[in-house]
């Protein structure tokens, strides 16, 4: 008899396991970054997976009060101007002597109506603050204040198209990264103009950054110039992440 | 061929072999937890400073740093420059130091090596309360918990006098409280601190970092249980080697 019982449990932990994991993995293969053939990747996609599959969609990250807010380093690139000895740094540079009055963000691909946003434009939509932590890979954490406007906002007035799956955006620090439509129309992500109460420094991503509150602060892009929607994923190549040797999802 | 029969037979006579399922849970997460140190190890090396409270970085206090790779006090950072009015706030300086950083593979190692500790460990965890195997070898009995039995297995630890291997689940009490400790505390913890330093997670389940006092808190708890279990580890592979090597290997992997 108890060995009847032993095999009925095993079978419910079995049948238990199999049905998380079919919660977790059933999602249209679209919808899922490439594993490359490697090990770490499939991992990364994995962890995914999980997330989207377990937790909640819009569930909103922790926000602090004023006196919260903390020192904050500048790492990665602090300014392209300086850094980038392309056309794009000869560019910036030009952009920064203007104040960003020529600046212009451009959001194409998938929409119905492409068009561009200066920072005049940008201002003027309603905006969001939030007292968020940023959260570096490399350990650290950092409490700051964003003003901007939410993406959903920005992609609603270009028309997002059904056939969209990701946004792609490029910086001027010659960097292209993608997240996925749960991230991009989540209601704490926003492109940031402001920081503390002023305009966004050079060092923190002057004009516009972008904020993913719940991934790592490498996936919240600095110095953006475009915005495009697409309907495959896009790892950026030489100039993404994954070449790069680093996780394109980071919620963890 | 003989002496493997006469294994079993003594296995089979006096004492009972590791079960199947065991020696597989043994195997798949002292492999995880192996990847789990390495890796963990060289995620610490790129910011080698732990702190208490949600915030700390290069620019606050911290609670102490390793000296573990070439990013200890490094000092390399720009003029600072305040966010506000109070030029004793807030402020904000750009990194001039190129960091060891290798949390590329690092990290995704770690996290793939989590998910081969935190899967096969919820199965043990569900397999040994309802199978028995916690309450039969595991859990000390009510009576081995008398002070003088306690006092007697503390003594015998100190002098080294270590029984020999039964090649079996069959533990001294100090062993017993031992796994009990790492199964039931500093596996899940480490579980715990890890998913609290998770910005996705955190969203949905806030009350982790309210358990842990913010996100460096859960960072060097992880730490701290890190190091707990290192030296558990030490003081199991110790006992492994003074109880018989071979046979104990044997025991844990073959099941003979």
């Amino acid at each position: 008899m108890k060995t009847t019982g032993l095999i009925t449990r095993r079978q419910a932990i079995v049948a238990g396991l199999a049905s998380v994991g079919g919660l977790v993995l059933a999602r249209h293969p679209k919808d899922l970054p490439p594993t490359y053939g490697n090990l770490l990747r499939m991992g990364d996609t994995f962890t995914y997976a999980a997330h989207r599959g377990l937790l909640p969609h819009q569930s909103l990250v922790k926000e602090y009060r004023h006196a919260d807010i903390t020192s904050f380093p500048a790492t990665g690139t602090t300014n392209p101007g300086v850094s980038e000895k392309s056309a794009l740094g000869d560019a910036y540079r030009q952009l920064q002597s203007g104040a960003f009055a020529d600046w212009r963000l451009s959001v194409e691909g998938r929409v119905t109506t492409p068009r561009s946003f200066s920072l005049a434009e940008l201002k003027q939509l309603p905006s969001r603050t939030q007292i968020t932590r940023h959260t570096c890979e490399e350990g650290w954490t950092a409490i700051g204040q964003w003003t901007g406007v939410p993406l959903s906002r920005v992609l609603d007035a270009a028309g997002i198209q059904p056939a969209a799956r990701f946004v792609v955006f490029h910086s001027y620090d010659d960097w292209v990264d993608c997240i996925d439509l749960v991230d991009a129309l989540h209601p704490q992500t926003i492109l940031a103009h402001g920081m503390n109460g002023r305009d966004l420094p050079i060092q923190h991503g002057a004009p516009v950054r972008l904020r993913v509150e719940r991934q790592l602060g490498y996936k919240s892009m600095k110095y953006l110039r475009r915005i495009v929607v697409s309907d495959e994923f896009d790892d950026g190549g030489k100039k993404g992440n994954i070449q790069n040797g680093w996780a394109w999802y980071t919620g963890i | 061929m003989v002496e493997v029969l006469d294994d079993r037979r003594r296995a089979s006579g006096a004492q009972q072999p590791h079960a199947r399922w065991v020696r597989i849970s043994h195997g798949i997460v002292t492999a995880s937890l192996l990847t789990l140190a390495f890796t963990g190890f060289v995620i610490l090396m790129a910011h080698p400073r732990l702190y208490w409270g949600e915030v700390g970085n290069d620019l606050t206090p911290a609670l102490f740093e390793l000296p573990i790779s070439r990013n200890y006090q490094h000092g390399g950072w720009d003029k600072s420059t305040p966010f506000f009015q109070n030029a004793a706030g807030p402020i904000s300086a750009n990194r001039t130091y190129d960091i060891f950083n290798q949390n590329g593979w690092g990290r995704s190692l770690h996290f793939l090596a989590a998910w081969w500790l935190v899967l096969p460990g919820a199965i043990y965890l569900v397999a040994g309360i309802f199978g028995g195997h916690f309450r039969s070898h595991i859990w000390p009995k009510v009576t081995e918990l008398a002070p003088r039995l306690i006092w007697r297995d503390v003594v015998n630890h100190l002098r080294l006098r270590i029984p020999p291997a039964s090649g079996g689940p069959h533990y001294g009490l100090m062993q017993k409280l031992a796994y009990s400790l790492v199964v039931f505390v500093a596996a899940p913890l480490m579980a715990a601190t890890g998913l609290a330093m998770s910005p996705a997670v955190t969203a949905a389940f806030p009350s982790l970092l309210r358990l842990f006092g913010g996100f460096q808190s859960a960072r060097t708890i992880h730490f701290f249980t890190f190091v707990a279990l290192l030296l558990f580890v030490l003081v199991h592979v110790v006992m492994v080697i003074q109880s018989g090597f071979r046979r104990q290997i044997r025991a844990m992997t073959v099941g003979d």
